[in-house]
């Protein structure tokens, strides 16, 4: 020990990593799986996009072209439904995150010394896995119906007024959007969470810090990387979602989402290029959206 | 006192009839302790023998199951932790990673909405020597840094009562000598009051105006480090603080001033007054650097106590002295610390040798020597894990 007190305390400068055709290799079969069924695609749609009617062709016939005015009319026609499907989003993901952070930190910080308990709240998180998606929805739909016993009994106990109904309200949509999503926001919070050295909460109320500060100061920006994974994980399939906005689950007329149209101009309309094209302009406004909240969030050396 | 301001001095730490029980385990039986304002007091002990919980108690990250802490007379038992005019250098350092350094230095003050936080905070770094990192974040720094970080966030808040959790255990040898320096005058200047734990002893001796030696839970004894060294009152104390050589056995004869204790039908006095019990079976030690080794049978003198003949069975040589090991049938194997006054071991493996010390150096301790009078250390490594383990198994069980 004696000795080493002389000696330097600068870190040892990294080895060069080498560079080996094995690496390589076993990176082949991600690569070829990607070029297949993500490049291919992702070109091939947006070649749709830029398509143009058959001048004699049949309805749903269309010709390879450079047509992009296709996203001025997509934009110009669909816009509300664009803003509608990014606010039903973060609203989900906000509500999602508010009820996903007091589950994830009581079972990745309180229930820490109890693994049975741990374990057992997990699967309950992940319990609704095992039952279809579509199910739960449509089961969310009979319980949000305005016959359902939980409406009528709130409204014979006057807790509802009498004309009040949930069924094809954005309420609904948000709600189901955000139930459906929970896990995807508490399983990463969880990990975030779980991994949360309690010492420094300790350190930080040592420094003066009141409970909520510790919070505030400490816990968030320690769990930082937890909460960016969850929004992630929640907005970006939210956003695209057209289950819980369908006519046939929880929305209404009023209440469609992009996910909705760009199904009703690929399968109903035969409009492929509209479809193709709201699909990319789906996909930029998440690139955007995302990028700048990732660099906002500051978590790069976090992550 | 409010926490919006800098603590003028040190206040006093009274702990009375402090007790904490952890489901499954007690890890302070019984603890009454006064630290007067502005003293350097070092709780000294192994690990497991709950000297980090009563640091935790203090500051408020456990609560007590009985007892009252007073700060400064002012009752804190029922305070949060951040109520308290009290700051942590912890062991593990929690230094906040997501914070520059200077953020993490500025934290408390922050906290306390004291003005001028940052430069203040630049001050406390420049005096721990790290003010040209102080952009950096925490795991851009070695240990070492790190831990005198930790330092520097805790004294910048000019607490009353400074808490060290083994603070200097990640330094190398040269810092470790700076920071303990540092810490001493930090402590003098200001008038803070200091208390330090920490399982090694040399450093609790060299730094603390008055060490206490915890075992089990409980205080063992407590006083100046000379008074501690030089006369420890159980076989605990006599081990832990540096080496003793104890003998066991029944005592034959007391004067007024010597008392002699028969060990296997060797005769050892003691001076009455430094003994602690004068009848019976008791244990009775001198330090092994007071012990002197004679190649030649030596004349008996008065005054002094002789062993031997006895047999060399290990010499280690440790620069400024050699450590000599001695079998004396019967008896004991006796540990002698010689200064190397010439060159060499003056004695080898194997050779015979006696041995010999003033009466005045030996001391009489006061508990009762059990079937084993040889008393393990409780210290060595093997039985802090085997302790660490039990610790951990009672925590999980009582989870």
């Amino acid at each position: 020990m004696a000795f080493a007190a002389f000696a330097t305390t600068e870190a040892q400068p990294q080895t060069a990593r080498r560079k080996s055709p094995i690496a390589l290799f076993l990176l082949l079969p991600g690569i070829l799986y990607l070029v297949l069924f993500f490049l291919t695609p992702l070109i091939s749609l947006i070649l749709t996009s830029l398509q143009a009617p058959s001048e004699f062709g049949d309805i749903g016939v269309y010709d390879y072209a450079f047509n992009w005015q296709n996203y001025v009319a997509v934009i110009e026609s669909y816009w509300p439904h664009i803003l509608r499907s990014f606010g039903y989003a973060l609203l989900a993901t906000v509500f999602a995150l508010l009820f996903s952070y007091p589950i994830a930190y009581f079972i990745g910080v309180k229930a820490r010394r109890r693994p049975l308990l741990q374990s057992l709240l997990l699967v309950l998180v992940i319990a609704p896995f095992f039952i279809s998606f579509l199910l739960r929805t449509l089961a969310w739909k009979q319980i949000l119906s305005d016959e359902s016993l939980i409406i009528t009994s709130l409204k014979a106990l006057s807790l509802l007024a009498p004309d009040a109904y949930f069924a094809g309200t954005p309420f609904a949509v948000v709600f189901g959007l955000t139930y459906n999503f929970i896990p995807f926001m508490t399983l990463p919070l969880y990990t975030a969470l779980e991994r949360l050295d309690t010492r420094y909460l300790e350190a930080g109320s040592d420094l003066y810090a009141n409970s909520f500060t510790v919070f505030r100061k400490v816990t968030i920006p320690l769990s930082m990387p937890g909460i960016v994974a969850g929004t992630l994980l929640t907005f970006i399939p939210a956003a695209g979602d057209y289950i819980n906005a369908s006519r046939d689950f929880l929305g209404g007329p009023d209440t469609q989402m992009m996910g909705n149209v760009i199904e009703a101009n690929f399968l109903v309309l035969l409009n492929y290029p509209a479809a193709a094209a709201l699909s990319i302009v789906l996909m930029a406004a998440i690139l955007v959206l995302v990028g700048i909240y990732v660099k906002r969030s500051g978590t790069e050396d976090l992550l | 006192m409010s926490i919006r301001e800098f603590a003028e001095s040190g206040a006093d730490l009274e702990l009375v009839g402090i007790q904490k029980r952890f489901p499954g385990f007690t890890a302070i039986e019984e603890l009454d302790l006064t630290i007067p304002a502005g003293s350097f007091f070092a709780l000294l002990g192994p690990s497991g023998c709950g000297k980090t919980t009563t640091l935790r108690l203090v500051a408020g990250l456990e609560e007590p199951t009985a007892g009252r802490i007073l700060i400064g007379g002012k009752d804190v038992t029922d305070t949060k932790a951040h109520q308290r005019p009290v700051n942590t250098v912890f062991q593990s350092y929690a230094l906040f990673p997501h914070m520059s350094i200077i953020d993490n230095v500025a934290f408390g003050l922050k906290r306390r909405r004291i003005g001028d936080a940052e430069s203040k905070a630049h001050e406390a770094l420049k005096l721990v020597e790290l003010d040209h990192l102080a952009q950096r974040r925490p795991a851009q720094l070695s240990g070492g840094q790190q831990q005198r970080v930790a330092l520097a966030r805790a004294i910048v808040n000019r607490p009353a009562l400074l808490l060290l959790d083994e603070p200097l255990g990640a330094l190398d040898l040269k810092l470790r000598r700076q920071m303990q320096l540092e810490l001493k005058t930090i402590q003098e200047e200001v008038g803070l009051t200091f208390l330090h734990v920490t399982h090694d002893q040399e450093e609790a001796m060299t730094m603390a105006d008055t060490v206490a030696v915890m075992n089990k839970g409980a205080i063992e004894q407590m006083g100046a480090p000379e008074e501690l060294y030089e006369l420890p009152r159980t076989a605990f104390v006599a081990n832990f603080l540096g080496k003793s050589n104890l003998f066991t056995g029944d005592v034959v004869g007391t004067t007024d001033t010597a008392m002699t204790v028969d060990a296997a039908g060797h005769r050892i006095t003691i001076a009455t007054a430094r003994a602690q019990r004068h009848q019976g079976l008791v244990t009775v030690g001198v330090r092994p650097e007071k012990v002197t080794l004679h190649a030649e049978q030596p004349d008996e003198v008065a005054g002094r106590n002789l062993l031997g003949p006895g047999r060399v069975i290990d010499v280690s040589f440790a620069g400024v002295s050699t450590e000599y090991i001695v079998a004396v049938p019967g008896v004991a194997t006796i540990s002698v610390f010689a200064q190397n006054m010439s060159f060499g071991p003056v004695a080898h493996e194997g050779s015979e040798v006696w041995l010999s010390w003033d009466v005045e150096h030996g001391f009489g301790l006061s508990d009762e020597p059990d079937e084993s009078s040889r008393f393990p250390a409780d210290a060595d490594t093997q039985s802090i894990a085997v302790q660490r383990r039990e610790a951990l198994l009672t925590e999980l069980e009582g989870s």
